[in-house]
């Protein structure tokens, strides 16, 4: 995908001067201009740009809360409602920063769970996978972290269970434990130390974004049918064409974001987190943030011993194992063909496995009782299945349905069979380069 | 081949199946060892559903309301209970007049120092001070209330709410629902004149109340009574009218900036459909020469 570049000359005088001393303008064009993208992606690839946007919108926000925080742990709450009551706007840009990590999220397993559906995972792209991956997990210990940085009740007992999982791994577990803590319990050098690690896990995360679009921009993106970009016909142009639509994918998940900031601000949150962190009360059911909870709901569903291993490791191991899980999916996955639309069962399966993680997100908020455990468990079982059964398995067995010759095949074809509704598009689409 | 197919995605379908039916069934489930007189899952009663002047998209406080429930917490509920991130100067937006909040202020004496002369005194208050705790400290908090210091009452209306539970927590989400805290501070107050049932045992020192979160009973005595705070306004002078007066009091002392927050929401909204309407012409044009 990557031919054809370099061969841009800026038009102005001062622009060919920067570009023959540093090829910034070049890159710049090469990237977000001139770069080919297939014509048929829809609206699901829009969360790529949607969740750049957040990041650095993340980071904005937070440097200027950063600015009015104190990381202390007899300061931190009233801290943060100083913020939220005195400094100007302060209360839009903490429900913002607040509501932006829930946001964040929700645009990142709509990312990961395109990936899953139309095989963006496989060759060529397994690094870009696997960087994304590590995104993810980034995202995971910064969005933890922060959580506990207003030091309330669900911040102090959040970070004292998870930080509590440490201590399952044998021999060297404590030692994890106290390193993470800088003591024997969640304390003022937790606090201290989790406020410096998310101030410096965002910009790691930069980092790997930056290899995440380096990578994308070798291997060209993956698109609806799975197909491999053939031709020129194929592709259209990143500007105008998939610039608008991003814009406009942002456009409306920014409007979503926004009714949540100024009418539901506290909607995704706790509110056993306004009241001030208190270490002999624990309060009634400890619940992590809502895109934990498919992992919380995990890790306690293992309520058995395995062997040598005690329930308590075997959670962890289940609850890492699970995360685990994405890092393999190039490997599981032994179908040739990428897109689930061409894949009657993987597609069936890949709907159960979304509507498991949706059960178990919701298991995850309820108390580990009754019933909800062997649910829990149940749900786990299929979580694992799916990676470790239904990916290989399917690969081998299922007859996949025929596959277009090209992108611009199946785009024409699809464009036939929905009618007379784009007519002007139909008949124009096979001279029109991009 | 094809069997193997149909057998692992039917054993998904039944799981799916099988979780349904047992989530159906969680109502009984959960009620084992649970019965009336011996409630295992609180709180017992679900709290009121009010209507609030602040809910909504265009929602405001009433003016007239917060100073209500400001004299019922000045009255009543600060002999026991702090407010400590409130400041006398936020009182302007119950519509006080500066003279009037200097007033206010000046009710209340502040332990302030050390002066020039390295000693502590004491001093009327100041509109940037902010309201007195009723005790010395936690600890002195907790001897005088029987072990538990009463919660500070700055983010109370924030930091109360019953979960919802499937589905009505997805309806919250369009009708925007945020007033758990205060319907549940409203209930809660008028819901101690209610009987337990036959054969339920109440802690001695306790108080029957089937709105509170945590238990049957709670230690805090019924705090109000009908015609306990003289209102100067003409409003019903009720347990029920005190306890949504003050609800409403402790919402705006959680959440002061509400009514700006709606107010910026709504044209932020208003903007972004625009925008998005122009974005979504600017694409179908820009897209209208290329099938995909």
């Amino acid at each position: 995908m990557s031919e054809g570049h370099s061969t841009y000359t800026p038009k102005t005088g001062i622009g060919r001067w920067f570009d023959a001393r540093l090829p910034l303008p070049r890159l710049v064009y090469d990237s977000f201009i001139a770069y080919p993208v297939p014509r048929n992606l829809n609206y699901a690839w829009t969360f790529g740009g949607i969740l750049s946007i957040m990041l650095v919108a993340q980071i904005l926000t937070g440097i200027v809360l950063a600015m009015h925080y104190s990381d202390t742990t007899g300061l931190a709450f009233d801290s943060v409602e100083k913020i939220m009551r005195d400094v100007n706007n302060g209360w839009l840009l903490r429900y913002l920063h607040s509501n932006g990590a829930s946001f964040f999220f929700i645009a990142v397993y709509v990312h990961i769970f395109r990936g899953l559906y139309y095989g963006s995972y496989k060759a060529p792209r397994e690094l870009l996978w696997i960087l994304g991956c590590i995104i993810y997990l980034l995202m995971m210990a910064t969005g933890f972290m922060g959580y506990v940085l207003p030091w309330g009740q669900m911040s102090f007992w959040g970070a004292t269970v998870i930080t509590g999982f440490f201590t399952a791994i044998p021999l060297v577990g404590d030692w994890i434990q106290q390193l993470l803590l800088g003591g024997f319990a969640v304390d003022n050098p937790t606090l201290n130390r989790f406020f410096a690690l998310h101030y410096l896990l965002p910009f790691m995360i930069a980092g790997v974004v930056v290899l995440h679009v380096w990578a994308l921009h070798v291997t060209g993106q993956n698109n609806p049918t799975g197909i491999d970009v053939k031709s020129k016909t194929d592709t259209v142009a990143f500007t105008p064409y998939a610039t608008i639509k991003d814009a406009l994918g942002m456009v409306v998940f920014l409007l979503v974001f926004a009714y949540f900031v100024f009418y539901l601000p506290n909607y995704l949150g706790h509110p056993d987190n306004y009241t001030v962190a208190n270490p002999l009360k624990t309060p009634a059911h400890i619940v992590p943030e809502w895109y934990f909870l498919p992992f919380y709901a995990i890790l306690r569903a293992i309520t058995f011993n395995i062997g040598p291993i005690n329930s308590k490791l075997g959670g962890v191991l289940a609850m890492f194992g699970a995360i685990a899980m994405l890092f393999l999916v190039p490997w599981l996955d032994t179908s040739k063909v990428r897109s689930a639309v061409y894949r009657p069962w993987y597609k069936l399966f890949f709907w159960l496995f979304l509507a498991d993680a949706v059960f178990l997100g919701w298991l995850g908020s309820r108390p580990a009782e009754g019933s909800y455990v062997l649910m829990a468990q149940l749900a786990t079982l299929f979580y694992f299945a799916f990676f470790l059964i239904a990916m290989p398995v399917l690969g081998l067995i299922e007859t996949p349905r025929r596959l277009p010759n090209s992108i611009t095949e199946a785009v024409l074809e699809k464009n036939k069979g929905s009618g007379s509704g784009h007519p002007a598009g139909a008949t124009a689409a096979p001279e029109t380069k991009g | 081949m094809k069997k193997l197919l149909v057998s692992l995605a039917a054993a998904g379908l039944v799981l799916a199946g099988a979780a349904a039916v047992i989530a159906q069934e969680q109502e009984p489930a959960k009620t084992e060892g649970h019965s009336e007189a011996n409630p295992t899952h609180f709180p017992i009663k679900e709290p009121k559903e009010m209507n609030w002047s602040f809910a909504g998209p265009f929602g405001t406080y009433d003016k007239a309301q917060l100073q209500r429930g400001l004299k019922v917490y000045k009255e009543v509920c600060s002999a026991c209970h702090s407010m400590n991130l409130v400041a006398f100067r936020t009182l302007a937006d119950l519509g006080y007049s500066e003279a009037q909040v200097k007033a206010f202020a000046a009710e209340y004496t502040i332990h302030d120092g050390p002066n020039d002369d390295g000693d502590m005194f004491d001093r009327p208050g100041k509109p940037s001070d902010y309201f007195t705790p009723p005790f010395a400290n936690e600890q002195a908090a907790a001897a005088s209330n029987g072990g538990a210091a009463p919660p500070d009452m700055s983010l109370l209306a924030k930091a109360r709410g019953v979960e919802r539970g499937f589905p009505r927590f997805i309806f919250d989400i369009f009708t925007q629902y945020q007033s758990g805290g205060p319907d549940y501070i409203h209930s809660l107050l008028t819901g101690y004149n209610e009987q337990p049932p036959a054969g339920m045992v109440i802690p001695e020192g306790t108080h029957y109340n089937p709105y509170f979160a945590n238990g049957v009973s709670l230690k805090m005595p019924p705090p109000l009574s009908d015609g306990q705070v003289t209102y100067d306004d003409g409003a019903p002078q009720t347990v029920d009218q005190y306890s949504q007066d003050v609800a409403a009091f402790l919402m705006w002392a959680a959440e002061p900036h509400l009514e700006e927050r709606k107010k910026t929401g709504f044209r932020v909204v208003i903007f972004m459909l625009l925008f998005g309407g122009l974005m979504y012409m600017t694409k179908r044009k820009v897209w209208s020469d290329v099938a995909h």
